[in-house]
């Protein structure tokens, strides 16, 4: 599109990454976005792994004595859901099926639609338009609904959410990454490693890509923050994750059938989605200031 | 040259597209582990009646053969049989439009009436209280999940304040507008912000503009140069971003259908991916690309009519 308004959330977030930061601060106010996001990221992670040294119970034990506990009740901080289970355990637990995602399903696709868009860019030609008509083709889906129709398709499980992401996100950075390349290839570095009698290959992932990597990262900071939301997403429509798993969107979806009466149940998971989503965010907003600088 | 000139070539563009949409479809529902005859049999599979089935479905053919099958049967309106509502996908999928289509207006409309206050003050005032506060607001709503935001709003107006009713698309327009309600709001409030973003950036490109100067110049009062000149042209960018963020209501859409179970589109996708009625998820599929790709050839026409800079970036 050419009109700079005329963008879809992506497209927004991909301009910001691609664009020059031109901002001044001091050093130290512009880092605190990125020390805050890793901080918060950090925790997160750490929760989950130190999950069974935090909380003694276990995320699927039944405990039928005590079914649906409001939050701070002893024993159990966040209260527990319909079958007694503990709803602290639960989310420490499901960061790790949460986190996986955000990270197994963002690295395949920044790696992959990486390397398209760097080929496309580079080689140009025919090679080019059938990529990007690929990536237009991609574009015109409603994303949500073509995950859906793919997941359908598989069978719902979480490695089949795995590869329906896969198969579609990696248009975002193959479009970024072109456009990078397409206006790196043009530049004197590229044409003095040219005269050298360098391959292509070697142009592409040892002069363009280490140059122009820092968009593609700072986006997949992004899309990290989008692939959360997705996992839950799915795991709500009840075609990711599926129960007992203590996965942050199944829960959400367990919990809404006690809305009336136990409103922690659909609340807490949701607040884990949005304490990792802006962790993600501060983190691609630290890193677009700091790489930006580092190019000057 | 016509402000129309780059038309040819986006029809072009659209017809690409379009194949490309039917193939997507298409192969969608071959991706099907296993014979789709037994999928459709379930227990009262036998070899006979699954050769008919294959027979019936063109199954036996070579694949170029089925897709040209496919494309004849599309272009009739035919996109198979639901075998769970025992009626053509077609007739089950027009059932549902209604509460889809009126949700994603509604909602839109909700956008704009949040959005638009909020964008032009925080352009015409950067860095002020409304424009830092619309910035962090940013950063946590694109972090929270848009079914999880309508949950929480029906925990809070719908539960303990009784303002609106948990669920349903209620009979006649002015119960839709009371059903509806937090559904649309839900999001809306997602879409706004993109919506304060696109505002907020072209308020700030209008205001740079030389004919706000030449307005100012000639002593014209400021009140007056906004209304009349700033507004304008920074609403016209409005248009475009409704045309290219519509794959992203209607994504809202499908969630939020879901949170208040609404009989729309969305819910009637994922119900079928639990009934694995294929024909259907396979023709809400197309129908929603079909109408993401319509409706921005739509938003460029209508851009071209508004503003005749538009036409003229032939090839953009």
């Amino acid at each position: 599109m050419s009109t700079m308004w005329a963008a879809t959330p992506s497209e927004q977030l991909m301009r910001m990454a691609t664009r020059a930061a031109g901002r001044r601060r001091s050093a130290t106010r512009r880092r605190l976005p990125l020390y805050i996001g890793l901080a918060m990221l950090v925790l997160a992670v750490a929760a989950a792994v130190l999950a069974p040294v935090l909380v003694s119970q276990s995320p699927t034990t039944i405990d039928v004595l005590h079914p649906l506990a409001p939050p701070l009740t002893p024993g159990h901080a966040l209260g527990t859901d319909q079958f007694g289970r503990d709803v602290l355990a639960r989310i420490l637990y499901g960061a790790r099926i949460d986190l996986a995602i955000a990270f197994g399903a963002t690295i395949v696709t920044l790696v992959g639609g990486t390397i398209i868009g760097l080929v496309a860019g580079y080689l140009g030609g025919r090679i080019d338009s059938v990529l990007m008509r690929l990536v237009d083709l991609f574009f015109a889906f409603p994303f949500l609904v073509l995950i859906i129709a793919i997941v359908a398709m598989l069978g719902p499980s979480i490695l089949n959410m795995f590869v329906a992401i896969w198969i579609t996100s990696w248009v975002a950075y193959a479009r970024i990454m072109r456009a990078q390349a397409v206006v790196a290839k043009r530049q004197q570095y590229v044409l003095a490693a040219r005269a050298l009698g360098y391959g292509r290959l070697r142009i592409m992932f040892r002069h363009i890509l280490p140059n122009t990597a820092s968009a593609v990262i700072i986006f997949s900071m992004v899309d990290a923050v989008g692939n959360i939301i997705l996992a839950a997403s799915l795991g709500f429509l009840g075609l990711g994750a599926q129960p007992p798993s203590p996965e942050w969107g199944t829960m959400i979806s367990e919990g809404q059938n006690y809305l009336l009466t136990s409103w922690w149940l659909a609340t807490m998971p949701g607040l884990a989605v949005v304490f990792v989503g802006i962790a993600f965010s501060l983190v691609g907003d630290g890193l677009a200031d700091l790489l930006r600088t580092g190019e000057r | 040259m016509s402000r129309f000139s780059s038309l040819p070539q986006r029809c072009g563009h659209l017809v690409i597209v379009l194949f490309g949409i039917t193939l997507v479809t298409f192969f969608l529902l071959r991706l099907l582990p296993g014979n789709p005859a037994v999928a459709i049999l379930g227990t009262s599979y036998t070899p006979a009646r699954a050769a008919a089935i294959d027979n019936t479905l063109g199954l036996n053919r070579p694949i170029w053969s089925q897709y040209g099958l496919f494309l004849g049967h599309l272009f009739q309106g035919n996109l198979g049989f639901s075998f769970f509502y025992g009626q053509p996908a077609t007739t089950v999928i027009v059932q549902h439009i209604a509460p889809t289509v009126f949700l994603v207006i509604y909602s839109a409309v909700l956008a704009a009436l949040i959005s638009f206050p909020i964008g032009f003050a925080a352009g015409l005032r950067r860095g002020g209280v409304i424009d830092q506060s619309s910035r962090i607001l940013f950063t946590v709503s694109f972090a929270m999940p848009g079914f999880w935001l309508g949950i929480i709003l029906l925990l809070v107006f719908s539960v303990h304040l009784h303002a609106f009713p948990i669920s349903g698309f209620g009979g006649g327009f002015a119960q839709h507008l009371y059903y509806l309600f937090l559904p649309a709001l839900t999001i809306a409030l997602g879409f706004s912000t993109v919506l304060v973003r696109s505002l907020r950036a072209a308020t700030i490109a209008t205001l740079q503009a030389e004919f706000v100067d030449t307005a100012r110049m000639k002593g014209i009062r400021w009140r007056r140069v906004l209304r009349r000149h700033v507004f304008r042209n920074a609403i016209l960018a409005v248009v475009a971003v409704f045309g290219v963020n519509l794959a992203y209501l209607i994504s809202g859409t499908v969630l939020v259908e879901n949170v208040f179970s609404l009989p729309g589109l969305g819910s009637l996708l994922v119900n079928s991916v639990a009934d694995r009625d294929y024909p259907v998820v396979q023709g809400v599929t197309l129908l929603f690309a079909v109408l993401i790709v319509a409706i921005n050839l739509l938003a460029d026409i209508v851009q071209a009519a508004l503003d005749p800079r538009v036409g003229q970036e032939a090839g953009a």
